[in-house]
């Protein structure tokens, strides 16, 4: 029998070694699902690269799909830190969508200097309420934080399907007789555009280096701050925390709240870079929150990790949504995240744990388990 | 009378409910063993998805082809449920996010969107599908007509079910292991009770059970395969899971209870009532949320029956 140990130092090259391994260990495992079904793995992932990562034009679309994951997945990397099972990042997502969308529209007059610090201000209060109703639940009643913001996503889905499509809510369209028939948001004010930055030939959206910027910050916050060392020492034991005196209920509002936050910004980013109307269906469709939740994991909730690894599955998806055609196996994306977080989840036990093959006729010694 | 809106409303809970009722149980299975499994709905679509390739596929006779059918989608969600279960219980991954990635893995967009296009399988009317099969007089008996006769064969089945999960949980040995295994796990291993198997074994069972609930939809509800046919089913399975405080009898009561919501805007509508569907599409959600507040009163956790050890990995070495 192989048997497991917990290992007692973590050598530092292990955190390279085992995300390395378990891509190239998600690649073997794609490989013999696309054998199994009689598609070319090599093509298959050559069309992928290349359609992600393989021209400027790609990379530009890969940006663009990153921006939301990378909010989503600082959004699921700052709670879960502290042992908070956030996964409401979609529903949390859908809240920023629908304030942001509401200040555009009401602000139709303002320039866009005002319009953008204000879209974000929306976002993040709509996140962060939306976050808040779980983060309450569970400080001061002891709610379950996971199954009530997973059923949160489900109830914010319903509230943005109401808005566009079966009310004539202030969201709504309803100028001309078509957009009666075929219901969709009003479109927002020019100046609610959020900006486009060239750097080095790339167009990179406003939202993607607000994203980047946020990441930087909850760095500074998690490592150089007494509030990071306390949310960090509240998610390894809260009962050494609860002992050393934190305050752990006051923690946990603050961190659910900068959570949700950060996922109402990402829909404030959808509106003003990408969607320019609160856009129902493709919202509840994208599944950006749950993503999140595979990235924060995969990143191993550390926010530049965050940042390679939103743009690393950005891509597969913008190269997912190009080649979707009759001769590319649609789903294959899915399969492929899927199989990367499986990896990722099996490795961070390599990480935590030794194998040890005791030898045939070999006695057991302690001094591998004291080393 | 038959045309009566509460018969119309409770003849159309059994039929949306008995999806959720084979997944809930299913979920419920596993979380009693201690395993917390959200790739529920991940495992529905590719039970949905084979349990329908086989119907299209394996010749013969109608019944024999449909027990074929879900014996297949049993299969697949078991062992979309393995994946799960070695994550978690050998490797000791976060229950969470596992149950998470399975459902990316698996669901909408995923492998079942993969299989369902790699096998052709849109846009092609099913070769058999369950249908009601009792005799027509007591399909048109007056209010239970409708409600209890007019069901295909997967309803008596999933009452079978209830039954049989009830009894094992309550009545037998193998049940009160299990149960020990959900509640503490050392103290079942301290027993001679092998807590990897158990959680293997019921975690593979709770995927099982989701995939006979997919196949519900693909073989009884809507005969034919469509990508994320099972629209979030999944998702209100583990919570009618808390709903009905983690017993097999409460679920049948909660599954009827939020197939009713689903099935309500359909019925209203087509009597020229304007609702709006949203509402009652949201309340499952709220009232699992309300009911999870209740629930987590201080002290009323462990009377209300949620198993004390679900989600933790149980590891001899560190208890």
């Amino acid at each position: 029998m192989i048997r497991i140990e917990r290992r007692l130092v973590q050598p530092r090259w292990l955190g390279v070694a085992v995300p390395v391994g378990s891509i190239v260990f998600a690649f073997a495992a794609m490989t013999l699902v696309l054998l199994a079904t009689h598609h070319p793995p090599l093509h298959t992932f050559g069309r992928l690269l290349s359609a992600g990562f393989g021209s400027r034009d790609s990379l530009d679309a890969t940006f663009i799909s990153a921006t939301p994951l990378l909010f989503t997945g600082l959004c699921a990397a700052v709670a879960f830190r502290m042992g908070l099972f956030n996964i409401g990042g979609e529903g949390q997502l859908y809240a920023g969508a629908i304030l942001g969308a509401g200040v555009a529209l009401m602000a139709s007059g303002a320039s866009t200097i005002v319009q953008i610090p204000l879209m974000i201000v929306a976002g993040a209060a709509g996140g962060a309420a939306f976050a808040l109703i779980p983060g309450i639940l569970r400080a001061f009643l002891k709610t379950n934080e996971i199954i009530v913001s997973l059923m949160l996503n489900y109830v914010g889905a319903l509230v943005l399907n109401y808005l566009i499509f079966d009310s004539l809510s202030y969201w709504r369209d309803t100028s001309t007789p078509d957009a009666k028939v075929f219901p969709q948001g009003k479109l927002l004010p020019d100046a609610a555009t959020w900006p486009v930055t060239h750097i080095a030939g790339f167009a990179l959206p406003f939202g993607l280096l607000l994203a980047v910027v946020i990441a930087g910050a909850v760095w500074v916050l998690y490592t150089r701050t007494r509030f990071g060392f306390e949310v960090q020492v509240i998610g390894d034991s809260p009962r050494a925390a609860s002992y050393a005196g934190m305050r752990t209920r006051r923690k946990m509002l603050a961190v659910m709240a900068l959570s949700g936050g950060i996922a109402g910004v990402g829909g404030a980013s959808q509106d003003g870079d990408f969607r320019h109307l609160l856009d129902a269906r493709g919202l509840s469709q994208a599944g950006y929150g749950y993503a999140g939740i595979v990235i924060a994991a995969l990143a191993r909730y550390n926010p530049f990790a965050v940042v390679l690894v939103a743009v690393l599955l950005g891509g597969l998806q913008n190269a997912g949504y190009t080649l979707q055609s009759v001769d590319f196996p649609s789903g294959l994306v899915g399969v492929m995240q899927g199989l990367i977080l499986f990896s990722a989840l099996g490795g961070e036990l390599l990480i935590r744990y030794r194998l040890r093959l005791p030898r045939r006729g070999a006695r057991e010694t302690t001094a591998g388990a004291a080393a | 009378m038959n045309n009566a809106i509460l018969v119309v409303v409770l003849a159309s809970a059994v039929t949306y409910g008995t999806p959720l009722l084979f997944a809930a149980l299913g979920e419920l299975i596993t979380e009693r063993a201690g395993v917390l499994n959200l790739g529920v709905e991940g495992m529905m679509l590719v039970g949905a998805v084979m349990g329908f390739w086989a119907v299209q596929r394996i010749p013969g006779s109608g019944p024999l082809v449909l027990i074929a059918g879900v014996g297949v989608a049993a299969l697949a969600g078991g062992l979309m449920a393995l994946i799960h279960a070695f994550l978690v219980v050998t490797l000791r991954a976060n229950q969470i996010v596992s149950g998470l990635a399975l459902t990316i893995f698996a669901g909408a967009g995923g492998l079942s969107s993969y299989l369902g296009n790699d096998l052709n399988l849109a846009n092609a009317p099913a070769v058999h599908q369950f249908n009601a099969f009792l005799p027509q007089g007591w399909r048109d008996a007056p209010v239970v007509g409708p409600i209890l006769f007019d069901q295909t064969a997967l309803v008596y089945v999933s009452w079978v079910c209830v039954a049989l999960v009830g009894l094992y949980l309550g009545r037998t040995r193998l049940g009160l292991n299990v149960r020990a295994v959900g509640e503490s796990p050392a103290a079942a291993d301290a027993m001679g009770i092998n807590v990897t198997a158990y959680r293997y074994a019921h975690t593979i069972v709770g995927g099982a059970f989701a995939g006979i609930g997919g196949a519900t939809f693909s073989l009884a509800i809507t005969p034919q395969w469509v990508d994320g046919l099972t629209q979030g089913a999944g998702w209100i399975a583990i919570a009618l899971v808390i709903f009905a405080f983690w017993r097999p009898g409460l679920c049948l009561v909660g599954a009827y209870f939020f197939g009713a919501f689903s099935g309500l805007p359909f019925t209203l509508q087509a009597r020229g009532v304007t609702v709006t569907p949203e509402l009652f599409q949201a309340l499952p959600y709220v009232m699992t949320i309300v009911v999870l507040v209740l629930v987590s009163a201080a002290g009323a956790r462990r009377r209300l029956g949620a198993p004390a050890a679900l989600g933790t990995p149980y590891v001899r070495e560190e208890r």
